[in-house]
This record gives structure tokens, sequence and C-alpha cells, in this order.
């Protein structure tokens, strides 16, 4: 067994009192750690797609140059040299893979997720890209047709999802919520 | 999302990509502690904030400064916070702390 740190003892005692004392639970903390894992590095990206569906001027720019609408942004991460976003539409769904290798809007969308990077999904995704985004778990009304994007090492592709039905009984700070790194990748509806 | 982790501030956690770097699990819990009990209403992030600040500044006019960890400063600064609002006492830290560093080798999560 290796020797753990002091600090790690500390953390542990510390979280066991804690729950013994009733201000928290295991899963409570599990959740949050879950919660920022999954949204914090998305959530560049979730910001200007909910900027997008309420703002339409930001929208049009977006589309047209997404390098350019995003650089007052300064998001931090780099690699978005040349940004395309692309929107789904009520006849189109879109969806980006990188074929050779994994490139990927990092300073949009936080770390690549792994199987993004995984042979399968890369060779497949392009071959067969209906079957393949409802294996994980989202099914493209039949009578949409589905654009494969592929990335490279200049180019990155940002999926633009269709906003909710519901859009304007939102606040405009609940929208970045809705919106999930499948979503932008398009392997799910938003 | 409402409170939102202040992460532009010069005292967010380490970051790379957008995404926070944890170099150990148990600042990945600690992490997760100190939120929680926020969002649960424990203690305001402002109060945790104001630790951190100190925390951090002690660090810094040390004289023997140990290595920069990010995640010692704000295990310090939860600690401080929880002492502060009489949730945990250091006695009880510590004799906890005591009895899980004497407990027998082999034991593990």
């Amino acid at each position: 067994m290796s020797e753990r740190s002091p600090q790690s003892i500390r953390a542990e005692a510390l979280e066991a009192l804690l729950i013994e004392k009733g201000f928290l639970k295991a899963e409570d903390v599990d959740d949050v750690i879950a919660r920022y894992s999954e949204r914090v590095g998305p959530l560049n990206g979730a910001q200007v797609v909910a900027r997008a569906w309420t703002d339409k001027r930001f929208r049009d720019d977006l589309l047209r140059d997404g390098s350019a609408a995003v650089s007052p942004y300064q998001f931090e991460g780099g690699q978005v040299e040349k940004l395309v976003v692309v929107a789904n539409t009520p006849a189109i769904h879109n969806v980006v893979v990188c074929t050779l290798c994994s490139c990927y809007p990092w300073a949009l969308l936080g770390l690549p997720p792994k199987w993004y990077k995984d042979p399968e999904y890369r060779s497949r995704i392009v071959r067969e890209p209906r079957k393949v985004i409802s294996e994980m778990g989202f099914e493209v009304a039949a009578g949409k047709s589905i654009k494969v994007w592929d990335s490279s090492a200049e180019i990155r592709y940002l999926v633009l999802p269709e906003p909710p039905e519901n859009l304007l009984q939102y606040d405009e700070n609940e929208l970045p919520g809705l919106v999930s790194r499948d979503g932008m990748i398009g392997v799910a509806e938003r | 999302m409402t409170d939102q982790y202040p992460l532009n501030h010069e005292l967010a956690p380490p970051q790379a990509n957008g995404e926070l770097v944890f170099d150990d699990p148990w600042q990945m819990r600690v992490f997760g502690l100190a939120r929680t009990l926020c969002e649960q209403g424990c203690f305001s992030w402002d109060d945790f904030r104001s630790e951190l600040i100190l925390a951090i500044g002690r660090w810094q006019g040390a004289l023997d400064r140990s290595p920069w960890s990010y995640f010692d400063h704000f295990l310090d600064a939860l600690l401080q916070v929880l002492s502060d609002k009489q949730m945990i006492n250091e006695e009880e830290l510590a004799s906890r702390l005591a009895e899980y560093i004497n407990r027998s080798h082999g034991h593990d999560h």
C-alpha cells in the first residue's frame, strides 16, 4: 500500500465528521463533483449557444465567422484558430468527428470525451451516423438528414443545437444549463 | 444556473482547457465538500473566499514557503470557515486524524 499524504487523511477525516454530524451526505458531494466535471469544461460553449438562441445578430455573426464571433469572450485553452459553427435546423442535424485524430474545440468544450477519440466512433459516425447517435441515446427524427463534419487541425466545428420550443419561458441565466457537451458535438439533442 | 463558481477569478482553482485540474483525488473531494456545503447554505462563497485569500497570504508571507499547492490553501480555508461557523472544532478533527493515522496499515478505501 502506498503511503497516503497527510492532506488526503485530513480530507478524509473532515468528510467523515461532516457526514456524521449530518451536514452533508457523501452522495451530495459525488453529485457536485460530477456536475463540475461535466459542466465546467463545456460551459464556455454552452454560453455561446445560449446567446445565439436569444441574440439574432450574434447568431448570424457566429454562423458567418465563428472565430471572430467568439473572440471577444477571450476563452482560454486555445485551439480555436478557425471555428466553424453549424446550426441544427428542423431539416438538418449536424454531428462532428475527427476521423484523423481527435481535433476538438477545446476552448469551448473542455477536454474531449473518451469516446470522441475512440477509433470506433471516428469510423462509424461517418458510415452510419444515425445508428451511432441512436446508440448514444438520441434518436434523430426520421425526416431529418444528418450532416457529418470532419474536423482537422485547421478547422474545428461546433454544433449549434436548436433551442427548446419553450425558449421564452426560461430565464437567460438558465439557458446555458440546457446545453450539453454532447449536444455541441451533435450526439445529443442539445 | 445560479451561484456559478467564479472560475475567472484569480482565486479560481487550477484549470486546463476550461476543466478543473486535480493532482490528487483528495483535492477533488475537498472541492466537492466546499461547494456542497456552500450550496446547502452552510456558508457563503464570500466567507470561504475571504479565508482563502488569508490562507494564500499567509503562504506568501512565510519565510520558508512550502511548494505552491492551491488545494493545501483551499483545505486550510475550508477548515477555518467550518471552525468559525462552529461546525467542526479543531479537537475533534485532531482526534479523528490521530485515529486514522494510527489505524493498521493495510486499511484502504
